[in-house]
């Protein structure tokens, strides 16, 4: 093989839409996803991995609701708050619904900034964001107290199934861990983004390409994905 | 299919070469290191050893089922245990570690044309992970009261209840050492996915991939879906162990006390547990079905027959093994329509199997069969997989698995399946590419006497097996006693197959003294001694040297099975080499 047939005599051909586009890309070389970096690549494919995993955890919680004998305790009691007299139910669990979607919100702008290689402002929308997600897991870790000082526990409760208890803590400490673990990275991808790291190449443990800022958006695709999966939660533990 | 893009230009390069992580010390080269082939040797010789545990603990197992009561070190207690380590140690942190780590990693970035993994500090954090997971295993068998005997099933509520062996911490630190399997490997797997659909070099297309990458890839992502299922599990069946949570725990009167467990489900782990043990089977088997094709290919100088065919019929393999996984519930207990289905399902299967079959024979049909050694471990694999395939259409039919279920039948199944057939092509694939990796060949007269010994010991260890399943000898006893229904003469068959299995497994100190001896005498390789096209042969240096391809990346022009082409000036023409008639 010469060097000379190396050189790119071709220039790439325009890119199809439709169906015709996504066989193309499929069967062309070098990459399958055109626009896709391999960082976002990554991502997806262990988001696809990681919704089988709170799959399996939502089904096994819903099989064992379906097969215990004992009647399953009422959420909307479980879950009430007494405020100013009046017992209003689910409304920590609201407002917690609440704040997280909102982050979705600051972490999509952060995003659209970082691709504008305004630093400041996207470190300040993931700096929000990771606030939103720290004061989601403490009203997380109040519910927990709260329901722990009732008398909650892993393998009991004092209202019905025991199976309510191991399915709330598994379940809502599971996506606690992922909520806790993208603060923390929400929070060293900020500061890289503030410091310009992106800007200067610099070289590291979580790096990019130089003049990249696909990393915000790899951290935003797994807060999306967190927040999804919190609706999921939301609506068959507490809702049903 | 000779003109498969022949005529074409070269594409314009999408991503510019990637800057490598250089090594700087000694212990960044050769310990914690990024490149993918370091990691892959220290995959493989992690996995090799401690599969050789798990060959001593069945040598245990025969002995105990040969002459039992014969040797103190085999109590009842100790023969459970033995089993399940065996069993657990095989299939996952053997077979699945050695295919995806070991081979995945080295041939992955080679085939593709890639000068790493797209990730390789993660990467490296896989094998340490993964190391971790085998030392947490191993530190059960030095825990009070042992590793867990409960099956490789791991079958709830037994699994974790009083009088069960390694009830105290066995059960725990298995459960443990597959968590933390469970993350290493994700962090491999997502690096073999993203470097197979995003890493290739210019002019390799998904279609012109070797099918050893497409069985990796393919088997990588079965995993990559199925893991979650047995991370859960074995995160529930945790709880259930050290919190006494009642996911799979029934309520269980036990010695006239009620225990404190209630309400649980036991079949919802045997569902998670087979929902991720049914696309194991094929984990294991679909990196075999590619390294298989391409060794027969190279090694009867003929192109992949259908090679469009083959690759379909992985990808069918791999989405109909998520639907099939109730077969092994049969006797569970089952809704009989669901029987049916998975019956149907299960069936079905082996439509794709039996293409890839037909198009491993019809590649060798009048082509120039070369018996090396790689080639004989591949003909092997055929035969065997054939013979086992067959035996799992018996056990995929309800009413024939139920009175077969849980007797020496099935062993002789899934052993012949998915234990010695994907191992004869772990060997295979070890003498094929043992050259690439070392420079140098292994010895041609050590490795068919290897072969022979293995593949002829395995028949005599697995096809008695058969029949002392079909007069109903059950499996996991520790011993059979008196019986109405089993004659004398099946001790006499165990005894025989305990010789076999004596023999076979100290047969492969000729294997590992080939592999050691090689490594200084072996006669030396050159760059491509079997004359096989794929790109892992047309590296600049043997064994390639860091960042793979010196300067610049190989452009492919062609499929990896341009053999015997007429009218070319040698019998093959590599992938990377320019068509005839330049482009334009």
């Amino acid at each position: 093989m010469t060097e000379s047939a190396l050189t790119d005599s071709l220039e790439a051909p325009p890119r199809q839409g439709g169906w015709h586009g996504f066989a193309a890309d499929w069967s062309s070389d070098q990459r399958a996803f055109k626009s896709a970096t391999w960082g976002k690549a990554m991502i997806w494919i262990f988001l696809l991995s990681d919704t089988f995993i709170f799959s399996c955890f939502l089904l096994s919680y819903m099989t064992v609701r379906m097969s215990t004998t004992v009647p399953w305790p009422d959420p909307g009691k479980v879950f009430a708050l007494t405020i100013a007299g009046r017992e209003i139910p689910l409304i920590l669990i609201a407002i917690m619904t609440f704040i997280l979607i909102s982050s979705s919100g600051t972490m999509a702008m952060a995003v659209n900034f970082g691709y504008r290689h305004d630093r400041v402002k996207s470190a300040v929308l993931m700096l929000a964001t990771a606030a939103f997600g720290a004061s989601f897991v403490g009203m997380q870790a109040f519910e927990w107290t709260h329901l722990i000082l009732e008398g909650v526990r892993p393998w009991g409760n004092p209202w019905g199934a025991a199976q309510f208890g191991s399915c709330f803590f598994l379940i809502t400490g599971f996506h606690g861990t992922h909520v806790t673990i993208g603060v923390i990275f929400l929070l060293i991808t900020a500061r890289k983004v503030l410091r310009g790291d992106f800007e200067s190449g610099r070289r590291g443990f979580f790096t990019s390409r130089k003049g990249r800022y696909e990393i915000v958006e790899t951290m935003g695709l797994y807060w999306h994905f967190v927040d999804l999966v919190w609706v999921f939660i939301f609506a068959l533990f507490y809702l049903w | 299919m000779v003109d498969i893009g022949a005529a074409e230009g070269i594409p314009p390069a999408e991503v510019e070469d990637v800057e490598l992580y250089h090594a700087k010390s000694w212990v960044t080269k050769y310990v914690f290191c990024q490149d993918a082939k370091v990691i892959a040797i220290q995959y493989s010789i992690t996995a090799i050893s401690i599969g050789l545990v798990a060959l001593v603990l069945s040598w245990l197992i025969r002995l105990q089922l040969a002459f039992p009561g014969t040797f103190s070190i085999v109590t009842p207690s100790n023969y459970y245990q033995f089993v399940t380590m065996h069993g657990m140690i095989m299939v996952i942190y053997l077979l699945t570690a050695l295919f995806l780590g070991g081979f995945g990693n080295y041939l992955i970035p080679l085939m593709v044309g890639a000068r790493d993994m797209v990730f390789p500090y993660v990467n490296m954090l896989s094998y340490w992970v993964y190391l971790l997971a085998v030392v947490v295993l191993v530190a059960s068998f030095f825990a009070p009261g042992g590793p867990t005997g409960a099956g490789w099933t791991l079958y709830p509520p037994q699994a974790i209840l009083e009088g069960t062996p390694g009830r105290q911490w066995g059960i725990i630190l298995m459960l443990v050492s597959l968590i933390l399997f469970i993350i290493g490997f994700t962090m491999g797997g997502l690096n073999y996915v993203v470097t197979v659909l995003q890493g290739r070099t210019r002019g390799m297309t998904m279609m012109r991939l070797p099918l050893t990458v497409w069985g990796i890839f393919t088997a990588t992502i079965l995993a990559l879906l199925a893991f979650p299922a047995l991370f859960v599990a074995s995160v529930m069946m945790l709880f259930d162990r050290v919190l006494g949570t009642s996911f799979f725990m029934p309520a269980i009167v036990a010695a006239g006390e009620h225990l404190k467990y209630g309400g649980g489900s036991p079949i919802l782990f045997q569902h998670l547990f087979w929902f991720f043990g049914h696309p194991e089977v094929y984990i294991v088997a679909l990196p075999a079905f590619g390294i298989v094709s391409d060794l027969i290919s190279v090694h009867s100088r003929k192109n992949i027959f259908g090679y469009r065919m083959m690759v379909w019929a992985l990808v069918a393999i791999a989405v109909l093994s998520f639907i099939v996984w109730g077969h092994h519930m049969y006797i569970s207990g089952m809704n009989p329509p669901f029987g049916f289905f998975f019956a149907t399902s299960t069936l079905i299967i082996a439509v794709p199997t039996a293409i890839k079959v037909y198009n491993w024979v019809l590649t060798l049909w009048r082509g120039d069969i070369h018996l090396t050694v790689p080639m004989l471990f591949a003909l092997g694999f055929i035969v065997t997989f054939v013979n086992g395939g067959i035996t799992g259409l018996f056990l995929g039919n309800v009413i024939v698995d139920v009175p077969l279920s849980a007797t020496m039948f099935v062993v002789a199944h899934f052993h012949m399946v998915m234990g010695i057939a994907p191992i004869l092509v772990v060997f295979g694939g070890i003498y094929h590419w043992y050259p690439k990796i070392t420079g140098r060949m292994l010895n041609e007269r050590l490795g068919q006497i290897h072969f022979w010994i293995t593949f002829l010991g395995a028949y005599l260890i697995y096809f008695p097996m058969h029949y002392l399943g079909f007069i109903g000898v059950p499996r996991r006893y520790y011993e059979l006693g008196e019986t109405a229904f089993v004659p004398a003469s099946a001790a006499t068959l165990n005894v025989a197959i305990t010789a076999a299995a004596l023999i076979v497994g100290a047969a492969q100190t000729v294997f590992f003294f080939n592999v050691i001896w090689s490594l200084y005498k072996g006669k030396l390789a050159g760059g491509n001694p079997w004359r096989a096209a794929s790109l892992e042969w047309q590296t600049p240096e043997t064994p390639p040297g860091h960042g793979n391809w010196g300067k610049e990346l190989p452009v492919v022009y062609r499929w990896a099975y341009d053999y015997s082409v007429p009218g070319a000036g040698q019998d093959f023409l590599p992938q990377n080499q320019p068509p005839a008639i330049p482009a334009r």
